[in-house]
């Protein structure tokens, strides 16, 4: 790389101060402030023994403590993870075969819970090996539609038809929305009681009422015409929730949910809520319980697996220890590294003083 | 360097020769020369953008991000949008253009400025007022006293007496004494006659432009007859024109064809070793993404042969892709973009703003002003400060440069007593300060006022008529070739050939001898008041064989004596037996003055029998009329006169050494930095000033003197100093040897070599000839860097350059030179670093330096302190700039494992954007800018400081590797921690956290705050602006990123902010903290650990002094060094005139006499002639 040398005309200079004779010119004596002689004051922290030593052990000391009050509310949460890609190994092959995209397939799962689960319930659906972060995938959508507006960015592969017509929602993440439907029911006495869930309330607020917004028109599917819904989901965009208005479009949740794609191949997305009302008040009671699924989403062609997942929350989210264990980790280490230190430390100063003396 | 370059390249054909006639424009026209308007700037109003764009693009650097950019716009490979690549292109360019408009508007400027300067043109018969540049080849002009000369002319007539013309050169050549140039006698004869000059025709034929000041070769052509010319009859642009009313010259150069201009386009560039390895390091760093793309789409196009392939379901391959290993090789490029921040744009902005930045602190400094000429020390080179911190050989000038060169008559010895030393009541000598009595003169009207002595016996034996002591001072006065100058009465000036002889006669002067005035018949000395006129009878002059010079002179009484001064060794022979005492206490007394390092001199007189001087003075004017063999018949009839002479005594003058030279050299040893003095100067004033500036010591085992005069002596001279030094060298099982036996073709870098003990080195410039050949170099190298201290004398200015780059070449050290002269200004290009010394009237060292200030001694401050900060700071930022840009860029690589190696980026495109140019640029420039390990005391107390940047070991090949290794570790806790925090969980009320955007903001911000924590590691100084830098810089993080996700955002630009409501819903998570603290603290806390402990267990020797300078803190300071270095030695100092040849032909010629003087009865004496530079040559 090239460098200039800096300044002007230092190549060669005529002096033109001789000719205008001895005039008074300002001293050319640099300013005497301290910025500019470099003596600013300042701080000058430096490693030292008193500073280092309590440093390790206090880390050590707080990271203990958080890691053994994380474990503990980790332990405290329950999770009942259930995978159904092989119990309904009848659909799974079902939905193998492409052309039987548009019939239905059920299927139910049971399972028993020995203990009450108090407090809130959630109800999650889980895909393993399905990489919703590859790149193409995470930038096949259109903000811009989402909100109600024209597309315009990169929606490829799932833009419009061969038609022309436009997809609603396009792109890869909207076409490729997880659509099976979960229905959970409690076995009270051979009868099968419908567990009361929430559909609504999952998502965060913003993208619930900024992010996602449907397109303005004095009704819903007004509002949709001239577009088409996307190849793989079986009914149109504003057919997701007839129920409920303000879940309907583009504002319905488990859409917004699906649109917020995950960072790792292998996760978890809020399904339901349980109500708790009736006999769910304090939680799910135990018990025989059976999940009802009517099973659309394939996923062995690419080796996937769903499952589906009831659990509690505590302060620190779900049941992943891993925080816990790796605060517990890290306070030993720095514990034990603060005692190394500490003898490191009086060793050398023993040999010091032995040679002073 | 390129503007030149450019020019002549739009030349049409090279010009061989040079034709003009004077006052011919039509002829002269038709050759297209060049008229004497300059360019010196690159760009014009419209051409600006282009080629200011072009030449940018030139650079690597930005080439590579040109090239990134091209391949962001292609669809299939981008990864990233277009704007983190354009944003910062766009803001280097727009600050390197900034900065360039503006250098080039001030070009414009200062060519507008100098082109047009008035100057006066002969057109048509009248003289006529015209700009610079509308001067033409061929043009007649007219320039006054104190004119700068507006192009290379060829002198026709001036005012003064044989058309001489006395021109300054400072600004060409550096050289500060006038000179004399003389016009042709046939162009002298035009006089000031306009109508003559207009009928002028001449024409001539010279060479085509070239850069050689000392060299012009051409013929004039006037009315048939040929005429040759030579440089004395040249004026070259750049020189003033002094003690002359006007002068007429012919215009052969113009413009960009003289000589100043030829000369001033060779600028090289210089880079510092720092630049050259990170410019390697870039190199490795491409070979290492280049490895981690290759990685990356390998796995690409396994994962999408293994798994990609079956998730086509919901993903299909892009368009065009049709198998996994094309994908992979997309993949590839797209990963180039994505990590190509581990060589981030910023880099080079950074490390030239922090150059600029500690350039300025240069400028700025006040201990480095010097108030006497109002200098300040100056950055002209605003590339190279590190390279201040690693300098390993000096190589310095001394006239000017260590010493003042400025003479004091210091003490005397006559007639066996010593004069010069004061004493107390008690007998007790004391120091000579500024406190310190001086002698009055004011009994001498005509006394020097400047002249300082403190002796005052002397004056009481001049004022009793003590007969020796009044002829001591009468031969002063009478033996030199000093001319007086008086334009006012009782206002003597002296114009010495050498600072010494102006001493010796300005000390008679001040005593009460007054040389007056001078003829070349006779001599005007007002003794004690009374004016005499001697006789000047004959002058034998000095020349460096004789190392004497002597003249006879007549009394007004009618007495004729010889009076003769010179070198002890060579006046002691030739004594007459009678003062053998008288010898002895004198000799006494010379040692005395030598072992203080002064110059002395030996001074006798004798008294002549008229009959026999009538005889020899006719053998004289024989032999000096003889044709053949002059010189040999002179100096015979010389020695036969000056012989059985009366001794005198002896006098002895101080070369004043620059303030604070010997303690600056002291500190910079301590500092392991070796000196070398290269000299134009003689041998023994070399030594000399080596002894009286602590460079040479008796505590030296052995100082070798390297004299040989053939290549074999010199060699073996060479080799018997080094067998003494380190006798193992010559042993074959020695590394250097074995390694110069396996290939003696290439050059190599010599190990460093440590002798047994402490030795110095003398070499002549004759045996430096010798040894700077072929085979002889390698030895000349291996000694000469065994010794602590090297002198070498007679140097001419190219072998100055030789050694330097000798040094450069086999030796991997950072070289330094330091000069005033012109004679320096090679030496000073040569070396890596080159420091003028400013001030003096001579320009062309300063105009060739990277650095200048006004005083040899502010260079301990510019080393030790600006270099060594300057280098740990430049130290500290490329390590902490590499790690941060590993630590940034490797997560993506991480990552690119759990996300089928698409190229998907962990952190928001604008995260990526303002990483380098926002969010951690400030806090490590501010670190950079301010940073200090100790206090600028605390640095020249300690020099040992210096040494490791002269090993440079604060930043090279395995600390870029540890810089890596620590980036390599944060990135995966950087990556690993929140991924595995997130892994399959939910906030606190069971929503999503574990989704792209969230893990994406709490890996940027985990990332943010270690870098911003390392910072706060490495900053050992932290001012109020690292403080604010640092905090700053975080808390705009975060209010950028909250604007940014804000809702207003998204709603006005939805396409480029799609993480709306991502930093509240994420960042008001327990969880998400708790994980940042943890990454932080793995982070952070094992670099603490190891750097504790490496300063406990395995301190470096700066540590230690670093510790020890700690634990002084606690004391009271100490008092600042003021140490006077007092030497006693038993060394003789040798003759010493720092010229070679006398002035006494020019004198008793009369040339150069104007019997204009109103006061004395003879003329005056303008300049000293331009035949004997004394320096250098």
């Amino acid at each position: 790389m090239r460098r200039e040398r800096s300044g002007v005309n230092k190549q060669y200079s005529f002096p033109t101060v001789r000719t205008q004779g001895e005039e008074t010119r300002p001293s050319r004596c640099p300013d005497n402030s301290a910025f500019k002689q470099q003596k600013l004051p300042a701080w000058k922290p430096q490693l030292s023994t008193a500073t280092v030593l309590p440093g390790f052990f206090l880390t050590g000391a707080f990271c203990l403590a958080v890691g053994v009050c994380l474990i503990l509310s980790a332990n405290s949460v329950r999770d009942v993870q259930i995978d159904y890609s092989d119990k309904c190994s009848d659909c799974s092959k079902f939905r193998e075969n492409s052309s039987n995209w548009n019939k239905e397939c059920h299927c139910s799962v049971n399972f028993t819970l020995k203990e009450d689960i108090l407090g809130d319930v959630f109800m999650y659906y889980g895909l393993q090996n399905f990489y919703q972060n590859h790149r193409r995938y995470v930038i096949s959508r259109s903000d811009a539609q989402l909100l109600g507006r024209n597309v315009n960015s990169y929606c490829a592969p799932f833009t419009a038809y061969r038609n022309g017509t436009p997809m609603a929602p396009c792109g890869a993440i909207a076409n490729s929305m997880f659509n099976d439907t979960i229905d959970l029911f409690y076995n009270l006495n051979s009868s099968a009681i419908q567990v009361p869930v929430l559909k609504t309330g999952n998502s965060w607020w913003t993208d619930k009422n900024v992010k996602f917004r449907n397109p303005k028109s004095y009704n819903l599917s007004s509002a949709f015409a001239g577009t088409a819904r996307p190849p793989y989901w079986h009914k149109p965009v504003y057919l997701l929730d007839e129920e409920d208005e303000r879940n309907n479009g583009y504002v319905n949740e488990d859409l917004i949910i699906w649109m917020r794609v995950s960072a790792f191949a292998t996760f978890r997305n809020l399904y339901r809520r349980v109500k708790r009302i009736r006999q769910f008040a304090d939680g799910l009671p135990a018990g025989n319980y059976t999940f009802r699924i009517a099973y659309n989403f394939p996923v062995t062609k690419f080796k996937g697996r769903k499952h589906v997942i009831l659990s509690t929350v505590v302060w620190s989210g779900g049941s992943n220890p891993f925080l816990g264990i790796a605060y517990v980790v890290s306070g030993t280490a720095a514990t034990l590294t603060g005692f190394v230190i500490t003898a490191i430390h009086l060793k050398l100063r023993k040999k010091k003083t032995y040679f002073q003396k | 360097m390129s503007l030149f370059g450019l020019q002549f390249g739009k030349k049409k054909l090279r010009e061989e020769e040079r034709q003009l006639q004077a006052n011919n424009r039509d002829f002269n026209l038709q050759f297209e020369y060049a008229n004497n308007s300059i360019k010196t700037s690159k760009y014009n109003f419209f051409t600006f953008l282009p080629l200011n764009l072009f030449e940018q693009f030139q650079r690597i650097a930005n080439a590579y991000f040109l090239f990134l950019l091209i391949l962001q716009l292609i669809p299939q490979i981008s990864s990233l949008a277009w704007f983190t690549t354009v944003v910062p292109l766009v803001l280097v360019l727009a600050v390197s253009g900034v900065k360039d408009a503006i250098d080039d508007f001030n070009r414009h400027k200062s060519d507008k400025h100098v082109n047009n300067r008035p100057v006066q043109v002969l057109i048509n018969g009248m003289l006529k007022d015209e700009k610079w540049m509308n001067v033409q080849v061929g043009d007649i002009i007219k320039l006054e006293n104190n004119n700068f000369v507006t192009a290379d002319l060829l002198l026709l007539s001036s005012s003064e007496p044989h058309s001489l013309t006395y021109i300054e050169t400072a600004e060409l050549d550096g050289e500060t004494n006038l000179k004399v140039k003389q016009a042709l006698t046939v162009t002298a004869e035009l006089g000031e006659d306009l109508q003559k000059l207009t009928e002028f025709n001449g024409e001539v034929k010279c060479e085509a432009p070239n850069n050689k000041l000392d060299k012009f070769t051409g013929t004039l052509t006037l009315r048939g007859e040929k005429y040759a010319l030579d440089n004395e009859k040249m004026l070259l642009r750049g020189c003033t024109i002094r003690n002359t009313e006007w002068c007429f010259g012919l215009v052969i150069y113009a413009g960009p064809d003289t000589k100043l201009m030829q000369n001033s386009g060779k600028t090289t560039f210089k880079r510092t070793s720092i630049d050259r390895l990170m410019n390697v390091l870039v190199l490795v760093i491409f070979a290492f993404l280049a490895l981690m793309c290759l990685i990356l789409a390998i796995g690409n196009g396994i994962w999408e042969y293994d798994k990609g392939y079956y998730f086509q379901v919901y993903l299909p391959w892009a368009e065009g892709v049709n198998s996994a290993s094309y994908s992979g090789f997309l993949m590839f490029w797209s990963y180039v973009i994505i990590l190509n921040t581990v060589v981030p744009i910023s880099l080079y902005v950074s490390v030239e703003i922090i150059r600029l930045g500690n350039s300025f602190y240069i400028d700025w400094d006040r201990k480095m002003y010097y108030p006497l000429n109002d200098t300040p020390a100056q950055a002209r080179t605003t590339t190279l400060n590190e390279e201040l911190g690693q300098i390993k050989y000096i190589f310095s000038d001394k006239t000017g440069t260590l010493t003042q060169n400025i003479m004091s008559f210091n003490k005397c010895s006559i007639n066996g007593k010593s004069y010069g030393d004061v004493y107390d009541m008690s007998g007790q000598r004391i120091e000579i300060n500024e406190n310190t009595e001086k002698v009055d003169f004011s009994y001498n009207q005509l006394a020097d006022p400047k002249f300082a002595f403190y002796d005052h016996s002397l004056v009481e034996a001049v004022k009793l008529s003590d007969v020796p002591t009044h002829r001591f001072f009468r031969l002063l006065s009478l033996c030199h070739t000093v001319m007086p100058e008086e334009k006012k009465e009782g206002n003597l000036v002296y114009q010495a050939q050498s600072p010494d002889e102006g001493a010796l006669v300005t000390a008679a002067r001040n005593f009460g001898f007054v040389f007056r005035a001078r003829t070349p018949e006779t001599i005007t000395v007002v003794e004690m008041g009374e004016t005499k006129i001697y006789k000047l009878l004959a002058i034998l002059d000095f020349n460096n064989v004789r190392k004497r010079m002597s003249v006879i002179v007549r009394s007004p009484e009618g007495d004729l004596t010889l009076y003769c001064k010179g070198a002890d060794t060579i006046l002691y022979e030739l004594l007459h037996s009678s003062c053998d005492t008288l010898k002895e206490e004198t000799t006494e007394h010379l040692n005395e003055f030598a072992g203080e390092g002064l110059r002395t001199l030996v001074v006798a007189y004798k008294n002549l029998d008229e009959d026999y001087f009538q005889e020899w003075i006719r053998r004289h004017h024989e032999a000096s009329t003889a044709l053949e063999g002059r010189e040999d018949k002179l100096s015979e009839l010389y020695e036969e006169i000056e012989k059985d002479l009366m001794l005198l005594g002896a006098t002895a003058i101080e070369d004043k050494l620059q303030d604070g030279v010997p303690q600056t050299i002291e500190t910079l040893a301590k500092a392991n930095i070796k000196i070398w003095v290269l000299t134009g100067d003689k041998q023994e004033t070399a030594m000399n000033i080596g002894y009286s500036c602590n460079l040479l010591n008796d505590d030296m085992e052995d100082v070798f003197i390297i004299e040989g005069s053939t290549s074999d002596d010199v060699l073996n001279e060479l080799r018997n100093a080094r067998k003494k030094m380190k006798p193992d060298s010559f042993l074959d099982s020695d590394e250097i040897n074995i390694q110069f036996e396996k290939s003696s073709k290439k050059t190599k870098i010599l190990p460093d070599e440590q002798a047994n003990g402490v030795y110095g080195l003398v070499i002549t410039g004759h045996s430096l000839a010798y040894a700077l050949e072929g085979n002889l170099e390698l030895e000349l190298v291996r000694t000469a860097c065994l010794c602590k201290v090297v002198i070498c004398c007679r140097v001419t200015p190219l072998q100055k350059a030789q050694v330097v780059e000798l040094v450069k070449k086999y030796k991997k050290a950072v070289t330094l030179a330091i000069g005033d002269g012109a004679n320096d200004v090679s030496m000073i290009k040569t070396a890596h670093i080159g420091v003028g010394i400013s001030g003096q009237e001579g320009m062309q060292a300063v105009l060739s330096s990277d650095f200048s200030f006004a005083q040899f001694r502010y260079l301990q401050r510019l080393l030790l302190v600006h270099g060594r900060w300057s280098y740990i700071r430049m130290c500290k930022f490329l390590k902490y700039f590499f790690y941060k840009n590993f630590a940034f860029t490797l997560v993506h690589f991480w990552y690119g494992f759990f996300s089928g190696f698409s190229a998907q980026t962990v952190y928001d495109e604008w995260f990526i954007t303002l990483y380098n140019l926002v969010y951690t640029s400030l806090p490590v420039l501010g670190m950079s800018l301010f940073d200090q390990d100790v206090d600028d005391r605390w640095s020249m107390l300690f020099p040992q400081l210096y040494v490791p940047g002269q090993q440079n070991l604060y930043f090279n090949k395995t600390v870029f590797v540890k810089c890596m290794l620590q980036g390599i570790y944060s990135s995966l806790i950087l990556f690993f921690i929140p991924y595995g925090a997130m892994y399959n969980t939910m906030r606190s009320d069971g929503k999503a956290i574990a989704d792209y955007q969230s893990f994406a903001l709490m890996a940027q911000t985990c990332l943010l705050i270690v870098v911003s924590v390392q910072i706060g590691l490495d900053t050992s100084y932290w001012t109020v602006v690292n403080q604010f830098f640092i905090w700053g810089s975080l808390s705009v993080y975060f209010a950028i990123t909250f604007t940014m996700y804000s809702d207003g955002m998204y709603l006005i630009f939805t396409a480029s902010f799609p993480f709306i409501g991502t930093a509240r819903n994420t960042l008001s998570q327990p969880n998400v903290w708790l994980a940042i603290f943890l990454s932080i603290t793995l982070c952070v806390l094992p670099v603490v650990g190891f750097r504790f402990l490496k300063a406990q267990l395995k301190p470096t020797p700066s540590d230690k002094v670093l510790l020890k300078i700690k634990e002084a803190k606690k004391r009271p300071p100490p008092p600042s060094p003021k140490r006077r270095l007092r030497r006693t030695s038993t060394r003789r100092s040798g003759y010493a005139f720092s010229h070679q040849h006398g002035f006494g032909a020019l004198i008793m010629s009369g040339r150069n006499m104007r019997p204009k003087s109103p006061f004395a009865t003879t003329g005056t004496f303008s300049p000293n002639s331009d035949k004997h530079k004394h320096k250098g040559l």
